[in-house]
């Protein structure tokens, strides 16, 4: 059985000393160990950014793709092979900015893969802009009076938009992060793990500690029911949005594999190719 | 007796004209004769003109022609619009409910029946278009009994009841034809069909028949048209063989989406038209960077922008060849005919997989829509070959440190082996990102240059069947015509008009756009004085193509049109002898 060592490859990351990403590297891979996988069993997919290196950081099968889409390689590598997990990752620029759209859909979709972002409130390989994350009032380079936009609130909309699975934490628990990436890729259906991964070069306002002094964990409120989405959803606007654990999970739902009419049980990159001459004939004569 | 004629019906859209058309054409299909149908339709659901002309011979046709038997007309507006189109002598049969009537300069024969009326009789003004076509009958001279096969196929699920008035309605029509005209009127009764089995079929249902029997296992599309009954046909028919497909949010991550299945080792394709293509030009260049194969058919419409959405047009071909950017390997194929269509869309999935690139099927909106009667087709004809993948190799240990397989090692013909996701010690990396052997990124100057030479060589040897379709009888042409797609029709209608006037003429169909086929075009322009590049766009792309490739600039002529029309004919004819 594969350790979380068996996931590691010598590649130095290329990420700043401090980075939030790191943390959610090594959990990806404690958490790829922790339920039972072999490093060919899994598929990394990212987008662009300084997060979308991640796949090449990961030892399994890893598809580093285009600015936004990770989310449709990701769903694709899925449909074609239901037998492998698949994580989708990268930056809050290349999920909720660029890839918006698809990050709404791969949702209400609900296609059997985990998608973590690493949220930091910034552009940071493009070195400094604003990003759909950013409080308005936040400075940037694209933005030196303040952003006058407000910022996506985007496990409020991963809840309206369906989701079956949504879940938050911040890079430094690595145990907690651990443990939500396992019950992510447990979860049978789209998990959204947003995931606080300070940027240490250019925000300065959303740091490590003001992460510490403003995040509520779930576990602390009492009561609180993550099977229950009004709840979910009463509990992220209290909080402005600042909270850690599971939010939300649907156990019920089927996922979009078990639901899609005739879909092969057997991996579809299993099956046989070849069409029988009689069903050739058949699909013919439906035209004569 | 004849062996050719040309019928049309119109209306407004919304009010059945198309199953009018289908039902007809189906009913003749079956007695052997040859359709060929255009249909004029706009991007609206109900309401606005709509026709679909219909050929039918006793001989292979591919083209529309330049004139017209009868029309049947649901509406005054669709004998303002069409009438001129007739022959002299030709027939228009009106819904007497609207008091059809015509120019009274042109020599047409008018009979006002009423449609409506005879079919409220009957239970249901529904089946106005069953009189229509009983009225069709009785001019052609043909047996209502024609009929009979495809009403009950039609209606066999509304039950025995709902078959006997629809050919009750066609035997009324006509019945009621026969009154009015006092008998047979000469002059278009249909020689006797072959009899012979042949399919009743757009391109776009051959394209989509062929990626079944290609292999095709997995479809991400966003509709759009006139590329969504591929899309439609996979939809209905995937799931047969335990496939499917998934409608996306848009072409992005259709495209994307087809990129990560293919990669991930099933055989994936997309389809659009120009929009979609210019939204996809991004993730093109990722297959063609990380080699993983795509096949994307391009269905052309009228552009740019949103253009002419329903109308016909050749116009991104340019596009097609250069978009994306940066440089990459990538085959862009023309089918010409639809049984073309069919065969390249298996072999569009065999380059691809066997290259590792992105594969574009281009056709166009007339090829695409334009349904038509296709010789059965051959079964035999059908391979699948991946190249260098074998989901089932067992791969040993590779020497990397990391265990890393090589997916990009630099090969003699630039092919590398591919593994696909879930294979032991198979374990590589892909990026869009310059990259080693490995898949890991790279900017090392030596090896970029290495990745994209082996990259580029691999179309060097790229092995095409016909790629292009030569019909050229002289050694020495007067004219050379030159077309892609849906043209081959009427270039091949206009050659002998063209020759019975004492000019010899030579075609080259080109069916392989991107790598050009220069070497065979140029042989065939040695022996040519004119070289006439008949497209449907108003730039000239395939002549500048041929020119870029060729060179010969002198003898390249445009035989160009872009008003959302096919050529006729008669166009192509006269056009041909006023550049020579």
């Amino acid at each position: 059985m594969a350790t979380f060592k068996d996931f590691r490859n010598s590649i130095k990351p290329n990420w700043c000393p401090g980075c939030g990403d790191f943390s959610v590297q090594a959990a990806i891979q404690r958490a790829a160990a922790n339920v039972g996988l072999e490093p060919d069993d899994l598929a990394v997919v990212s987008g662009i950014g300084c997060s979308g290196r991640i796949s090449g950081y990961i030892k399994s099968y890893g598809f580093h793709g285009i600015h936004g889409r990770s989310l449709p390689i990701a769903q694709g590598v899925k449909m074609a092979n239901r037998d492998l997990t698949v994580i989708a990752s990268g930056g809050d620029g290349d999920g909720f900015a660029i890839g918006m759209g698809h990050t709404v859909h791969a949702i209400r979709r609900n296609i059997d893969i985990t998608y973590i972002v690493m949220d930091n409130q910034i552009y940071g390989l493009t070195k400094g802009q604003t990003s759909p994350r950013s409080d308005v009032g936040f400075k940037t380079k694209s933005t030196p009076e303040g952003s006058v936009e407000s910022a996506i609130g985007v496990m409020e909309l991963a809840l309206t938009a369906g989701a079956t699975f949504v879940a938050q934490s911040f890079s430094t628990d690595l145990k907690e992060l651990t443990s939500i990436i396992e019950a992510g890729i447990n979860h049978k259906g789209f998990s959204l793990i947003n995931v606080f991964s300070p940027c240490v070069t250019y925000n300065k306002v959303n740091t490590y500690d003001w992460f510490k002094e403003h995040l509520v964990s779930l576990s602390t409120i009492e009561g609180y029911d993550s099977s229950n989405r009004m709840m979910a959803m009463q509990t992220l606007m209290e909080n402005k949005g600042l909270v850690k654990g599971i939010i939300y999970q649907d156990k019920v739902k089927p996922s979009y594999q078990d639901l899609a009419h005739g879909y092969s049980k057997e991996a579809l990159a299993k099956v046989d190719l070849n069409l029988p001459e009689e069903k050739f004939n058949q699909l013919m004569s439906e035209f004569m | 007796m004849i062996d050719q004629l040309s019928w049309k019906v119109g209306g407004q859209q919304g009010e059945g004209i198309d199953s009018t058309g289908e039902i007809f054409a189906m009913a003749l299909n079956r007695q052997g004769y040859y359709l060929y149908s255009y249909r004029h339709f706009s991007s609206r659901i109900k309401g606005g003109h709509t026709n679909n002309k219909i050929r039918v011979s006793t001989s292979e046709t591919r083209s529309i022609s330049d004139d017209l038997d009868i029309l049947i007309a649901f509406d005054q507006e669709t004998i303002d619009v069409n009438v001129h189109e007739l022959r002299d002598g030709g027939v228009v049969i009106g819904d007497s409910k609207f008091n059809p009537t015509v120019p009274e300069d042109l020599n047409v024969r008018l009979y006002s029946v009423p449609f409506t009326e005879i079919a409220s009789e009957l239970g249901t003004s529904l089946m106005k278009n069953m009189v229509a076509i009983g009225a069709t009958s009785a001019v052609l001279g043909l047996p209502v009994e024609s009929y009979l096969e495809v009403v009950e196929e039609i209606f066999a699920r509304k039950g025995a009841k709902v078959v006997e008035k629809n050919m009750e309605a066609i035997q009324k029509g006509a019945d009621r034809f026969n009154e009015l005209s006092g008998g047979q009127i000469d002059g278009f009764q249909l020689n006797k069909a072959d009899g012979k089995k042949r399919m009743f079929m757009i391109g776009n249902d051959a394209i989509a028949l062929g990626f079944v029997a290609g292999g095709v296992r997995f479809m991400s599309a966003y509709p759009i048209t006139p590329a969504s009954e591929i899309m439609e046909y996979l939809i209905k028919k995937l799931p047969e063989f335990g496939g499917t497909v998934i409608q996306t949010e848009d072409e992005i991550a259709a495209c994307t989406m087809a990129i990560g299945a293919n990669y991930a080792g099933v055989r994936t394709i997309t389809s659009s038209a120009g929009p979609g293509l210019s939204l996809m030009m991004e993730a093109l260049g990722l297959s063609g960077m990380t080699e993983v194969p795509l096949v994307v058919v391009d269905t052309q419409r009228g552009g740019p922008s949103t253009g002419l959405p329903t109308k016909q047009e050749q116009s991104d071909l340019m596009a097609m060849i250069y978009g994306t950017h940066g440089e990459i390997p990538k085959v862009v194929m023309a089918p010409s005919t639809v049984e073309e269509a069919f065969y390249d869309a298996v072999e569009a999935l065999n380059i691809a997989e066997e290259y590792q690139i992105p594969v574009i099927l281009l056709t166009d909106l007339q090829l695409s829509l334009g349904k038509q009667s296709v010789e059965p087709l051959d079964y035999s004809r059908v391979e699948i070959r991946r190249g260098k993948l074998d989901p089932k190799e067992e791969l040993p240990e590779t020497d990397d440190k990391d265990g890393y397989f090589k997916r990009y090692e630099v090969t003699e013909d630039g092919i590398s082996p591919r593994v696909i996701p879930g294979m032991k010690n198979g374990i590589h990396h892909v990026t869009g990102v310059e990259h080693d052997e490995t898949g890991k990124p790279s900017e090392v100057a030596a090896n970029r240059q290495k990745q994209m030479d082996k990259r580029l060589r691999k179309l060097q040897n790229l092995r095409f069947n016909v790629p292009v379709v030569k019909q050229a009888p002289h050694k020495e042409a007067d004219i050379l015509l030159v077309g892609f797609n849906s043209t081959r029709g009427v270039i091949e209608e206009a050659i002998p008009r063209l020759e019975a006037d004492g000019l010899k003429v030579n075609h080259a169909h080109i069916r392989l756009i991107h790598p050009f086929p220069a070497d065979e075009m140029r042989s065939m322009i040695d022996k040519a004085k004119n070289v006439i590049v008949v497209e449907n766009n108003a730039t000239g792309q395939l002549a500048n193509i041929l020119k870029m490739n060729v060179g010969q600039h002198e003898k390249v002529k445009n035989l160009l049109k872009y008003d959302g029309n096919p050529f006729l004919p008669s166009e192509v004819v006269m056009k041909c002898k006023e550049l020579v």
